[in-house]
């Protein structure tokens, strides 16, 4: 009776889990969707805690109670600018706990487990542990702990290669002889340190790619965690995670126009800066004074705001907000161009500007707003180098060509909010600048957009 | 683990893996990151593996190994589900439509 009711509450929340991201597809739905799949981790939990061979509910009670005030402390006091970095912890806890469920079988079981389930239980460790310290990384660099830029030495990819290979190598050992302790322990250690080297080489802003990836990795491993335990709600659940990752991971290396190997294993940004110095730049930066931008804004019929993450560290979400409800009241349409990979995560801008309160509605994908330009009279673009950079359109030998762009150069008039003459996070020179239909308005961005929109109300 | 049980666990993650595509592919641009950290949030289940595992004191190792499994899964469904409501929530349509509802 017990199991049965254990297995009905695993089913419902199977169930929900499914509908509950099914939500996700409109914003609307998305809320109640996410009611029912809270609703059946709740049962799914209550449902556990019937299971049989609990002996002692101490350490348990103790766990969730800890885990919920953490996790609703983050919940809470993290600020959306820093939502790239909390996935990323969020990540390393989840691969965490599925690689300590797998070493403790493993320990428990002393070692004599069958090919089958040593073989996912391999699964479940090895990515949960490369996991762990990969996002552990991602986060680092993130919150600015670790310089930005790719860490590369000589001959790293074949290093790389060959602790992968070890670590296999290892693996498949111990799917043979399962109870080769130490060696299980070794293969442990091993990818803990590959996952580092995996994340160490991926620039700042490849980021959204690596987050996507590492989103996969922990829903694969808290799959194989499913396999191991023979527990569906597990593998569902960590299909469901691992897909979403990897659809997410597609999806961002196609708006780069890359593979993923070539963001794994290309280390952009630090080959990318010696190609950009050799090439240089002709013809000058054209600067603008606020006043002018104030005026061409204030008598403009359609504006378009092009944010990247600069938007983020300047945290200007909300004056662009402000700037953008004097120029409606103006009877100026305001609209917002998200290339996918702006910020450092998937949906990062959107997130930003929904907590401006900035109404969805506004907010334009590429193929949308593209077309959009030519009737456009401002494009202004605010912390964002290389999804408005045109050389990935024009030009067949730059890094970065052939990833798709918003187009804000076929605009009538562009504004570039820049803190200064540097090269932004990837290193790439950007001809935008230099075109005669763009004019660079420096300063920081918050107090640009701030002064802007009081000089639009006087206007 | 039996042959069996394999085959019906990988039934279980064919069709996990059909079904989650179809529904993640339509998930739009916009809610990428709640899409994120609800999924971080699901995949939070892994907790009644740690559940059994701190509880049934089996020996010391795992009894601590399933106490930090336990915090760690524990921080992701709750912190998941409570910043997708928070972010969600902020998602709304132009004021003009929301006063007609």
């Amino acid at each position: 009776m017990q199991t049965y009711f254990i297995e009905i509450s695993y089913l419902l929340a199977s169930v929900l889990f499914i509908l509950g991201l099914k939500g996700l597809s409109h914003p609307e739905t998305a809320k109640r969707g996410m009611h029912l799949a809270e609703f059946g981790m709740l049962m799914a939990i209550i449902g556990t805690l019937m299971h049989h061979e609990i002996v002692t509910f101490t350490w348990i009670i103790t766990g969730l109670v800890i885990g919920s005030l953490v996790g609703l402390a983050m919940g809470v006091w993290v600020p959306m600018t820093a939502m790239p970095q909390r996935t990323a912890l969020s990540h390393a806890f989840g691969a965490f706990a599925a690689a300590l469920v797998g070493i403790s079988e493993y320990y428990r079981l002393g070692g004599h487990l069958d090919k089958i389930t040593m073989g996912a239980l391999g699964f479940e460790v090895m990515l949960g542990a490369l996991t762990t310290t990969g996002s552990l990384l991602a986060f680092a660099k993130l919150q600015g702990m670790v310089r930005g830029t790719p860490l590369t030495f000589k001959g790293q990819n074949i290093f790389n290669m060959l602790l992968l290979a070890t670590t296999i190598g290892i693996f498949i050992y111990l799917v043979v002889v399962p109870g080769s302790m130490p060696l299980f322990f070794a293969m442990v250690g091993l990818a803990l340190v590959f996952g580092l080297l995996l994340v160490m080489p991926i620039g700042a802003a490849d980021m959204p790619v690596v987050m996507s990836l590492l989103n996969s990795y922990a829903g694969l491993a808290s799959a194989a965690t499913g396999f191991v335990l023979s527990n569906n709600v597990l593998i569902i659940a960590g299909t469901l995670d691992g897909f979403s990752g990897f659809i997410l991971s597609v999806l961002m290396c196609r708006a780069m126009n890359r593979s993923i190997t070539n963001v794994l294993f290309g280390a952009f940004g630090s080959a990318a800066a010696a190609t950009g110095e050799l090439e240089g730049q002709h013809g000058s930066m054209r600067e603008v004074n606020l006043d002018d931008v104030a005026v061409q804004l204030a008598y403009a019929k359609q504006v378009v705001f092009v944010p990247g993450y600069g938007m983020a560290t300047a945290q200007a979400q909300h004056a662009v907000k402000g700037l953008a409800d004097t120029l409606e009241k103006r009877g100026v349409t305001v609209k917002y161009g998200i290339h996918p990979v702006a910020g450092r995560m998937p949906g990062h801008m959107n997130v930003l500007l929904a907590e401006a309160n900035v109404p969805y509605s506004s907010l334009y994908e590429l193929e949308q707003i593209n077309p959009e330009f030519p009737a456009t009279d401002v494009a202004i673009v605010i912390g964002a180098n290389d999804v408005v950079n045109p050389d990935a359109r024009d030009n067949p030998s730059s890094p970065i060509a052939g990833m798709p762009i918003i187009e804000v150069d076929h605009a009538k008039s562009v504004v570039v909010l820049k803190r200064g003459q540097g090269k932004g996070f990837s290193g790439l020179e950007n001809p935008l600048f230099f075109k005669d239909v763009t004019g660079m308005l420096y300063g920081d961005a918050k107090e640009s957009l701030t002064r802007l929109m009081q000089a639009v109300q006087q206007s | 683990m039996s042959s069996v049980t394999l085959i019906s666990s990988l039934y279980v993650f064919a069709l996990a893996a059909f079904l989650g595509y179809q529904v993640i592919s339509r998930v739009p641009p916009l809610l990428h990151t709640p899409l994120m950290s609800a999924t971080n949030a699901i995949s939070g289940i892994s907790l009644v593996g740690s559940i059994v595992t701190a509880g049934a004191h089996y020996n010391t190792v795992s009894t601590v190994l399933g106490f930090i499994a336990v915090v760690c899964s524990t921080t992701n469904v709750v912190g998941g589900f409570v910043i997708t409501d928070r972010m969600l929530r902020m998602f709304k349509r132009k004021p003009a439509l929301e006063k007609k509802e």
